[in-house]
């Protein structure tokens, strides 16, 4: 029990929250728009490469994350259009661009920087410590020397409610997701919110992906997001499809991440502590939360009347 | 017969532009893509070794494919039949050195249906019972419990009771007297393609010749109507998944008594899941459509290690390339789109022709 109550245990949940709960909260604004995107995990190892590959280039990790956010749009872009233009099944299309990225991105690290990998000179994106709250016992330990990202999804959590909940874009976005047939009727482009939804995911997804290449390390693994874009699916649906609840399952998982990593010099087989987080996710499905319903178009493609 | 044709079209042209899309990048990066794509062929089906390779690893994704789309029938998506696949795997390494002491034909039968029951429950059990009563996503259940599967193959040989002793994390090997008999010798092409082909036919028989299939398709269509028609829905749907890891278990069995090491490695990532999954697509959940599309993925996977090993493309490439087939599988209305485009633009300028003449 002692492990509990290292604040370096903390520290390290919160550090394992981002890569989660960027997707997670992403995924929330696409499925309520009604678009099931499955495709993060691949969005993620996009923009986890294209990160690193910028940041190297440029000499800059703010580049390579501005440009991973753009590439994530830009395959959110294609998804989005085979989803909502062409209504193709969009559980089946996320899967094609799970594998498309997966492949993707091992071909360009093999073909760009050879079988080496990424260069070890890559420049990755600050640490930061905040003056004032490092004095305070617990709670400087978990704010000092994170990774600036840390710091940005506190503030995007926040501001995905308020535009979610609190403006009249939100609204737009949620009555798509519900009942898309009544928001035509009420002269609202169903298709372009969706559009706007799914990117909007795609580039979070990706800033989670770029956390996990140019936040935490500075290089770039074949496969490297290890499953973190389902897990972030998984995140989603246990938080309610809201961005709080979202970041409170990325938390939870977080935790469970951390929690192994603490564990691993205990003696316990690290195979067995590996199945904690995934464990941890059938339990909370499988009733930790009761039933979460869905938007109600949520995966169901829309024809607009002409 | 349109439809039968669209159905079996829609892949084949999916292939043809993710490979034609697959030369562009190819050619952007400085190579000859007929040269390329000749090393793939050749990797592929250039003699018997090659033959006897592509068939051998066509083998596991023809049953665990056959798993994947027997769920799809029913309305679900198993995502983790690599879980299955491994649960499968141990199981009949266990029960293959273990009960050494039965005939051979009682011993091989033993290790198969265990193989197929381990599947079965790893696939079956939680998933199916979760998404039946509280409405847990199978998508998610059965990616969790293929994580949670794989690495329990892996505690068995690491630190686990399965370990032998020695420097190399692996298991015993399976008896010798149930070892599956190679057809082409040098490869791991064994008799394990009958274990496959006799389990295409009796899904094919199970899904459109039985009783319990046709509910079991009833529910997948449409699950509402198949309630208010008084089928257990919940019984199909633990019995779907249930199925569908009962294969995915059994292509690990098989895989096991017919691999070169006969025994669980700790070099496993087989990707087999994945992979089932593109191959069930493929194949539009048809039972003997999986095992054109199966051999087909085989092929891509042993032509691209050879097409790495000649040409220095990355065999990556090949990934890229399911990933734009699969694309373009489900995104099949963009081939009637571009034909309604295309027409729309003739009849535009016959009618501008007309007009102009007028």
């Amino acid at each position: 029990m002692d492990v509990l109550l290292q604040p370096q245990l903390w520290a390290s949940t919160l550090a394992m929250t981002v890569p989660l709960a960027l997707p997670a909260i992403g995924g929330t604004f696409s499925e309520r728009t009604g678009v099931v995107n499955i495709a993060m995990e691949g969005i993620m190892l996009i923009g986890a490469f294209f990160a690193v590959a910028f940041s190297y280039w440029t000499q800059n990790p703010w580049l390579g994350l501005l440009m991973a956010m753009i590439m994530g749009a830009v395959i959110a872009s294609v998804f989005a259009w085979a989803a909502i233009r062409l209504s193709a099944d969009q559980v089946v299309l996320g899967m094609a661009v799970n594998i498309f990225a997966a492949g993707l991105t091992a071909f360009l690290l093999n073909t760009i920087f050879g079988f080496n990998g990424t260069p070890t000179k890559t420049p990755s994106l600050p640490s930061i410590t905040i003056p004032g709250l490092s004095k305070i016992p617990f709670v400087g330990t978990l704010f000092s020397n994170q990774s600036v990202l840390v710091y940005i999804m506190i503030v995007i959590v926040f501001a995905a409610h308020w535009f979610l909940f609190h403006t009249n874009m939100g609204l737009r976005m949620r009555s798509v997701g519900e009942h898309p047939l009544a928001a035509d009727t009420a002269g609202l482009n169903v298709w372009r919110l969706r559009y706007t939804g799914v990117i909007l995911s795609g580039i979070l997804s990706a800033m989670g992906g770029a956390y996990l290449s140019i936040g935490m390390l500075n290089s770039f693994d074949v496969n490297m997001t290890n499953g973190r874009g389902y897990i972030a699916l998984a995140a989603m649906i246990f938080g309610k499809w809201t961005p709080f609840g979202a970041f409170g399952a990325s938390a939870l998982f977080g935790f469970a991440t951390a929690l192994q990593i603490a564990l691993q010099s205990s003696g316990v087989s690290s195979n067995l502590l590996q199945m904690l987080p995934y464990a941890l996710t059938i339990l909370a499905l499988a009733g930790l939360v009761g039933r979460s319903t869905p938007p109600a178009a949520d995966g169901i493609p829309y024809e607009p009347r002409r | 017969m349109r439809r039968t044709w669209f159905q079996i079209l829609t892949p084949v042209l999916a292939s043809i532009i993710a490979i034609v899309i697959g030369a562009i990048v190819v050619a952007a990066i400085g190579y000859n893509p007929l040269s390329v794509y000749g090393a793939l062929l050749a990797g592929a089906f250039g003699g018997w070794y090659s033959i006897g390779n592509t068939l051998a690893g066509s083998i596991p994704l023809i049953l665990a494919g056959l798993g994947v789309a027997l769920a799809f029938k029913a309305g679900l998506f198993n995502i983790g039949a690599d879980g299955q696949y491994w649960v499968g795997a141990m199981t009949a390494v266990w029960l293959g050195y273990h009960f050494n002491s039965l005939p051979g034909w009682l011993h091989l039968t033993v290790v198969l249906v265990g193989a197929m029951i381990a599947g079965g429950l790893w696939g079956g059990i939680i998933p199916g019972l979760t998404k039946a009563y509280v409405g847990a996503h199978e998508v998610i259940t059965t990616m969790m419990m293929s994580y949670i599967g794989i690495s329990l193959a892996r505690y068995m040989i690491e630190d686990g009771p399965m370990r032998v002793k020695g420097y190399i994390p692996q298991s015993a090997k399976v008896d010798k007297s149930i070892w599956l008999t190679v057809l082409i010798s040098h490869t791991q092409f064994t008799t394990g393609i009958f274990i496959a082909l006799v389990a295409v036919i009796v899904t094919w028989i199970l899904l459109y010749k039985s009783n319990v299939g046709f509910q079991l398709r009833t529910v997948g269509m449409n699950q509402r109507a198949a309630k208010y028609a008084g089928i257990n829905v919940p019984l199909y749907t633990v019995l779907a998944l249930g199925l569908s890891g009962v294969l995915a278990g059994l292509a690990g069995g098989v895989q096991m008594l017919a691999s070169t090491d006969h025994r669980l490695v700790d070099s496993f990532s087989s990707g087999y899941g994945y992979t089932a999954i593109v191959v069930a697509l493929l194949a539009r959940n048809n039972p003997f459509g999986v095992i054109v599309a199966a051999i087909f993925f085989s092929a891509l996977n042993y032509g691209g290690n050879n097409m790495q090993m000649v040409s220095g493309v990355p065999a990556s490439l090949t990934d890229v390339l399911t990933g734009l087939i699969v694309f373009f599988v489900a995104a099949e209305r963009l081939i009637p789109m571009i034909g309604t485009w295309y027409r729309k633009r003739r009849s535009g300028k016959h009618t501008l022709n007309v007009s102009e003449k007028g």
